[in-house]
């Protein structure tokens, strides 16, 4: 897992840090129940102006829910949403200036590609000489210049949700709601198009909600990532945060692979922690960045890439434990290793694969160095 | 053809289709007969259709049949659409399932108990008999028929695709007209085929709901047999099977291949 490529040093885009900043939308304590169930569950959000918003979580968290709420086809029970400044309750969907890609793509179809496209073009009565050269600019957009006079049920599933993609985006509107706009593609295809929003939504300067399963998608293409569960926010900040500094366990174990080592904060002070983990092992030292307090129970998380593995006891690190190899996992790039400790816990250690694979430094049932440094890994509480 | 297709199969096939063809068979080929004799085959021949369009009370019972059958069946699949989208599109109401109950009920009651009724409620109201009765009480009963087939296409239709059409800008009404009709199209036309179909053969209602001046073609086919059958009647009976079969067949190849059609579009849309 990298941290995406397009965020760049210079002139730092980060409007939720300003407290002068208006939101763009606004989630002001919103629930949505369905009969007894509760999909949403008094949420608060504000997603700005030229924010490419992604919506994590698993199946059935809520993340459609939120944007029917925004499109306007779902009207929350409880709580109000604002779009720049202003109620939308009673806004019909169409006349919000908020285009959605349904996830189930939603073609007519008794039209053609392109007169899907034209679509909602042709609903605001734009010129004739516009609409074509604007179907065309989605057409070569999305690769499917080709196909402009089939039906949908003549496309592929891919092919399918990239006319799903060019619809939405045609009006350009101010806010542009995608819900899994790329799952069907294959990688290549996908990781060209996240670059294509992203050029997109940047050049024009639209605001870009997007639902997707894909974390390294969200990675990629998102200003600030909120990671949903049961309907609730868990943590909402900015994919570096998110990886390097996940707010609970549920953040960390849902973004990208983690070891979690349980333990019981056994010493503090202002800037170390030791973490009393297992019988007979040293304590592990973590830089103190959580307000856990001595005596209580915690849980260090450390993402696999940051723990190395040595055969040599290695000097100068701040924690090192002993372990056995007890599988590897090859794939091409990098290796993972499952080391087995002491106590029984696999641990899991990633290391690039510099050497082809028969120069390869471990092997099964290798006794190995763990370490890290203490400013690897974060501390969760309970 | 497969094993089971044995001796057995065979008979009960044909004698099947022999008990349901056989008499209209008959009909058909008398309608051709030179005699006058209904029973006793004389050489091929035209003339009773020639006759036949020379009549003029049986052009004028065709002409009230035709006109019954266009306006009551267009005004049924208007009605008929207009209740199915409300039976499946408006959610749990209050007495929702009276209402659907009630379109569904008048498919199973016996003919002359809605012809009955009809005719009572025109007297009571006091409407001069004809055209008109004929026409509204075709409306009746036909618009039951044109609200299941309907109906039965709307379960499977995907409410997103109205959705999208609103998120691009269409208010509900248009999203209706410029989405949901299209898709909707064979399933209404195959509803108007059916409720013409139903207004072009029906004997009962019409005979309790018509007037003087206003005769429809079964009924005058009725009334003719009862004086004897003649090779007219014959070749009129074999004009009026071919349209309702034409009518009849359209409308299963319409809904068949809108079915075949959404499958495979669902099976793409799954894949
Ligand atoms: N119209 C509805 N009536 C009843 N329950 C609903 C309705 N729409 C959604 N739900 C429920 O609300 C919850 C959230 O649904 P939602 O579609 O927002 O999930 P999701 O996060 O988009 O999931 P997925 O990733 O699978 O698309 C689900 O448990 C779903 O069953
Ligand atoms: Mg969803």
């Amino acid at each position: 897992m990298n941290i995406s490529p397009n965020k760049k040093p210079s002139a730092r885009f980060a409007p939720w840090e300003d407290p002068a900043q208006k939101p763009l939308v606004r989630f002001g304590n919103v629930t949505k129940r369905f009969g007894s169930f509760t999909a949403i569950d008094n949420i608060s959000l504000d997603i700005y102006e030229r924010e490419f918003f992604a919506l994590l979580g698993p199946s059935g968290c809520g993340k459609t829910t939120m944007m029917r709420m925004l499109a306007g086809f779902e009207k929350p029970s409880e709580g109000t949403i604002s779009l720049g400044g202003e109620d939308i309750a009673d806004i019909p969907p169409y006349k919000r200036p908020v285009n959605m890609m349904f996830q189930s793509y939603a073609l007519f179809p008794h039209m053609t590609v392109e007169a899907n496209i034209a679509f909602g073009l042709k609903q605001d009565k734009w010129p004739k000489q516009q609409i074509s050269e604007r179907v065309e600019e989605m057409l070569s957009l999305v690769q499917l210049t080709k196909f402009a006079k089939r039906k949908p049920h003549q496309l592929s599933g891919g092919q399918r949700q990239r006319v799903a993609l060019a619809r939405s985006l045609a009006k350009k509107p101010k806010l542009l709601l995608l819900d899994e706009p790329l799952g069907a593609l294959d990688k290549k295809l996908r990781e060209k198009t996240q670059f294509e929003l992203m050029d997109i939504q940047e050049k024009l300067g639209m605001t870009f909600v997007i639902v997707t399963h894909d974390q390294e998608e969200a990675m990629t293409v998102a200003s600030r990532i909120a990671v949903m569960d049961d309907g609730k926010l868990i943590q909402v900040a900015t994919p570096e945060v998110i990886y390097e500094y996940p707010n609970c366990r549920y953040v960390a174990d849902f973004i990208g692979d983690v070891n979690l080592v349980e333990g019981r904060i056994s010493s503090k002070t202002e800037e170390m922690v030791k973490l009393a983990w297992a019988e007979g092992q040293g304590d592990i030292d973590i830089s103190n960045k959580n307000g856990c307090a001595a005596g209580e129970n915690a849980c260090l998380a450390i993402r696999p890439e940051k723990v190395h593995v040595t055969r040599e006891e290695p000097q100068d690190v701040d924690n090192k434990i002993r372990g056995v190899i007890h599988d590897i996992a090859y794939i091409g790039n990098l290796s993972t290793y499952y080391v087995k400790l002491g106590n029984g816990q696999i641990f899991r250690a990633q290391e690039s694969n510099r050497r082809r694979l028969a120069n390869r430094e471990f092997t099964w049932d290798d006794q190995v160095w763990l370490s890290w440094r203490n400013t690897a890994g974060v501390l969760l509480q309970k | 053809m497969n094993s089971r297709f044995t001796w057995f199969n065979a008979t009960s096939l044909t004698l099947g289709f022999v008990f349901l063809y056989l008499p209209i068979l008959l009909l058909v080929i008398f309608s051709f007969n030179e005699s006058r004799l209904v029973t006793v085959w004389a050489g091929f021949s035209t003339k009773w259709y020639v006759e036949l369009f020379q009549d003029e009370a049986f052009l004028d019972a065709a002409l009230v049949t035709l006109r019954v059958a266009l306006l009551s069946a267009t005004v049924a699949t208007i009605l008929g659409t207009l209740a199915a989208v409300v039976m499946i599109r408006a959610g749990r109401f209050r007495g929702r399932t009276l209402f659907s109950g009630m379109i569904y009920a008048p498919l199973v009651m016996p003919e002359v108990i809605t012809g009955l009724s009809l005719l009572l409620l025109f007297v009571a109201i006091g409407i001069d008999r004809g055209f008109w009765t004929i026409t509204i009480a075709h409306i009746t009963f036909s618009m039951c028929y044109a609200a299941v087939v309907v109906s039965s296409r709307m379960v499977t239709f995907d409410t997103s695709l109205e959705e999208a059409a609103t998120d691009l800008g269409c208010t509900p009404f248009q999203s209706f007209i410029k989405v949901t009709l299209p898709i909707m199209a064979p399933a209404i036309v195959s509803a108007w085929l059916l409720a013409f179909t139903l207004s072009l053969d029906d004997l009962v209602i019409a005979s309790f709901t018509s007037g003087p001046g206003a005769t429809t073609l079964p009924m005058k086919i009725y009334s003719q047999v009862r004086l004897g059958v003649t090779p007219q009647i014959n070749a009129l009976s074999t004009i009026l099977i071919s349209v309702v079969t034409l009518g009849v067949l359209t409308a299963s190849f319409l809904t068949r291949r809108a079915e075949t059609k959404r499958k495979a579009d669902e099976l793409l849309a799954g894949s």
